[in-house]
């Protein structure tokens, strides 16, 4: 499904990611996971074109990221991305942040993006806050819509840029829960994270960066199990949970 | 202090008429000027936080020309010096049947003018909405077009009314160059007065009020304008 | 277009137009000097939380900031002689006018630039032990400063731009002089071009300056 191949990225001098390849198929969960600054967010964001990269292959769906002909409007409507800050906009109810890219790059039917809608909040659990504003809502509740906005546009694929790194401790496992029962529904997820304990339920494999290579790429039960000298040092510095 | 007191000068006509017309005028100077800035220092702000090289450094260079020349300079240079530099048929209409000339000139003038800034507080604004504010909204697949309609703009309007506000202020007061070129607004008739009863401090007082009154009921509206506007909860989160 | 164009009218009046430039550049330096002084005393007054200080200085601010530079020009051209009780020269009203005018501007400067230090600040000064007078010395001024020399020249600039208005009081600014020249050698187009040519390139430079000063001190 996700094809990354031998990417490298610059910020002037400063190279970034380095030669960094992995493959996520349909249906896995892929945890990146590694200090800041190693550049998984980037590399993330180079999925759905957000960023540039300057050599290497992207493909989601064997349509390639970085060629010039692809038509990333596209491209981003079949891919769902949920943001570290929830990025919901705050000029429009959690209703109308999930109606919004159903109705202007779907087309669909004001109706028809309602009642869809209405039904994205309900699995996500927040459809009586349906009208709120995003600044009435709790960091927690603000992500889960931010997930049912991701999911309106009936994606292929999800990213997930540390989804619960801004939020207070007590609202993380509702967001966690949500994304723990996405993978178990079959989607397919690379998921930019800390949180271990999600890696382990339903991870399929990790991912390890440190300074923009990928150091490790194991299935779940060996990176747990048997994780490299850096993978080690950086497990142990996190608080499990 | 040798000063004869008169305050009632400034009650009688015909002063208090050419007092009246002149604010009449100044604000009808302003509120043309401001439609224009607000036009065309939208579009330039907008360009100047675009991805297109050859716009953003196009709209850069306007807002570098005209807030480098002195606004008096560039009202002399609209009155004296465009009309001699237009095609011969465009130089005859404006020198002779451009109605209100010293007048159509200075909103023009101010109106241009303004637009600088109005550009630079709609560049300010939009990338106060953040660039990740820019990546949720390309993310599901908008178009970079529907972005700015959907997601940048509304969000930026409601932060840039005060700065707004202030910008039209600023050209009710600039409005006062145009009595350089024979527009007898506001401050120009206050001259007259003086220079006409000698009541320089009257005249000019009242025209202080006249502008005070003027800057009162801009605030009013602004804030009334705010209220109208505002989304739940959305000031708390502009402060994250 | 340009062809009949005599630009060869601007070197032959350049002394004058050099001193119309002098005198632009001396009102702006004083005016800044004097406006900085007098706006750093209003910012005082007006931070303070005495009433009896910050109201005046409110009032102050409020008052010049509300109306048009032409019209202060002319307030101050009209009353400094009948203050004082004799004719005085354009220029010390003028200077005067400037002066007050944008110590307004320069007292709101300050002001947000010495708010715009954090209360985080001005707490933890305190927390090791500084006394007042030492925490706004060693602490808040000089962020304080940092903060608001941008801002400064910025207004600075703006006020170099100002000086144009003298225009309207005959005073014999470079703004003046260029007009004096195009009306004496029937040269318009010539002298009011080079004038914004002029303006431009002094403008340019010195908010290039300050943009790159605000780089260097950024905090």
């Amino acid at each position: 499904m996700i094809e990354i191949e031998n990417v490298s990225k610059w910020y002037g001098p400063h190279q970034v990611l380095k030669g960094c390849s992995l493959s996520v198929k349909k249906g896995e969960t892929l945890v990146v996971c590694g200090p800041s600054g190693s550049g998984k967010s980037t590399l993330l964001k180079c999925v759905n074109g957000l960023e540039k990269f300057e050599e290497g292959k992207i493909t989601v769906e064997r349509t390639s990221v970085g060629d010039p002909s692809t038509n990333l409007p596209r491209l981003r409507s079949k891919i769902g991305m949920v943001f570290q800050n929830f990025e919901l906009f705050p000029h429009m109810t959690a209703l109308d942040n999930v109606c919004l890219g159903q109705n202007k790059v779907l087309r669909r039917s004001k109706a028809e993006s309602v009642s869809r809608s209405m039904a994205l909040l309900e699995r996500v659990g927040l459809a009586d806050h349906a009208s709120k504003y995003p600044g009435q809502l709790s960091g927690g509740q603000a992500q889960r819509v931010a997930i049912a906005r991701a999911l309106g546009m009936d994606p292929v694929a999800m990213l997930f840029d540390e989804p619960t790194s801004a939020l207070d401790p007590e609202m993380i496992s509702e967001v966690l829960d949500v994304m723990i029962e996405l993978a178990r529904d079959g989607m397919t997820m690379m998921v930019v994270t800390h949180e271990m304990g999600f890696a382990r339920k339903v991870a399929t494999h990790i991912v390890f960066m440190d300074h923009g290579a990928i150091i490790e790429d194991v299935p779940k039960e060996t990176f747990f199990s048997s994780p490299g000298v850096r993978a080690q040092a950086f497990l142990s510095k996190l608080l499990s949970h | 202090m040798n000063y004869n007191w008169n305050w009632a000068v400034i009650f009688t006509e015909p002063y208090l008429g050419w007092l009246l017309k002149g604010l009449q005028l100044t604000l009808t100077i302003a509120c043309c000027a401001g439609v224009i800035a607000f036009c065309i220092g939208g579009v330039v702000g907008i360009c100047r936080t675009l991805d297109v090289a050859p716009l953003r450094i196009a709209a850069t260079a306007y807002v570098e020309l005209f807030r480098n020349v002195p606004l008096l300079v560039q009202l002399f240079i609209w009155f004296f010096v465009v009309p001699e530099l237009l095609p011969k048929t465009w130089g005859h209409y404006v020198k002779r049947d451009l109605p209100f000339p010293e007048i159509t000139t200075a909103i023009i003038c101010m109106g241009l003018y303004q637009a600088a800034s109005i550009a630079e507080t709609v560049r300010a604004g939009i990338q106060s909405v953040g660039r990740n504010q820019r990546f949720a909204g390309l993310a599901i697949g908008l178009t970079t077009f529907q972005v700015y309609r959907y997601v940048l703009l509304p969000v930026t309007i409601r932060t840039i009314i005060p700065p707004l506000a202030s910008t039209f202020l600023a050209t009710v007061k600039d409005s006062s160059l145009a009595l350089t070129i024979g527009v007898l607004e506001l401050t120009a008739q206050s001259r007259q007065i003086e220079v006409y009863t000698f009541q320089g401090f009257e005249a000019f007082f009242a025209a202080t009020l006249l502008y005070q009154a003027v800057t009162v009921v801009v605030i009013f509206a602004m804030q009334y304008l705010e209220k109208t506007l505002r989304v739940p909860g959305m000031l708390s989160l502009a402060q994250k | 277009m340009f062809g009949n164009f005599d630009f060869q009218v601007i070197v032959r009046w350049a002394p004058l137009l050099a001193e119309g430039m002098a005198l632009s550049l001396l009102l702006t330096g004083i005016a800044i000097i004097g406006g900085v002084v007098l706006g750093a005393v209003l910012a005082i007054m007006r931070l303070s939380p005495s009433r009896l200080l910050s109201w005046p200085s409110g009032f102050y601010v409020n008052f010049f900031r509300s109306i048009p530079l032409i019209l202060v020009i002319f307030w101050f051209y009209f009353s400094v002689p009948i203050v004082i009780g004799r004719p005085v020269g354009s220029f010390y009203s003028v200077l005067i006018a400037f002066t007050m005018f944008e110590a307004a501007y320069y007292c709101e400067i300050i002001r947000a630039g010495i708010m715009s230090v954090g209360r985080g600040q001005s707490a933890a000064a305190q927390a090791i032990g500084l006394s007042s007078f030492q925490a706004a010395t060693s602490v808040i001024l000089p962020q304080a400063f940092r903060n608001m020399l941008p801002v400064l020249l910025t207004r600075s600039i703006v006020m170099f731009q100002d000086t144009s208005l003298v225009y309207v009081v005959g005073l014999r600014d470079f703004m003046t002089t260029a007009d004096i020249v195009a009306t004496r050698e029937n040269r318009i187009v010539e002298m009011y071009l080079f004038a914004a040519v002029v303006y431009l390139a002094i403008c340019f430079a010195g908010s290039m300056w300050a943009r790159s000063l605000q780089r260097k001190y950024a905090i």
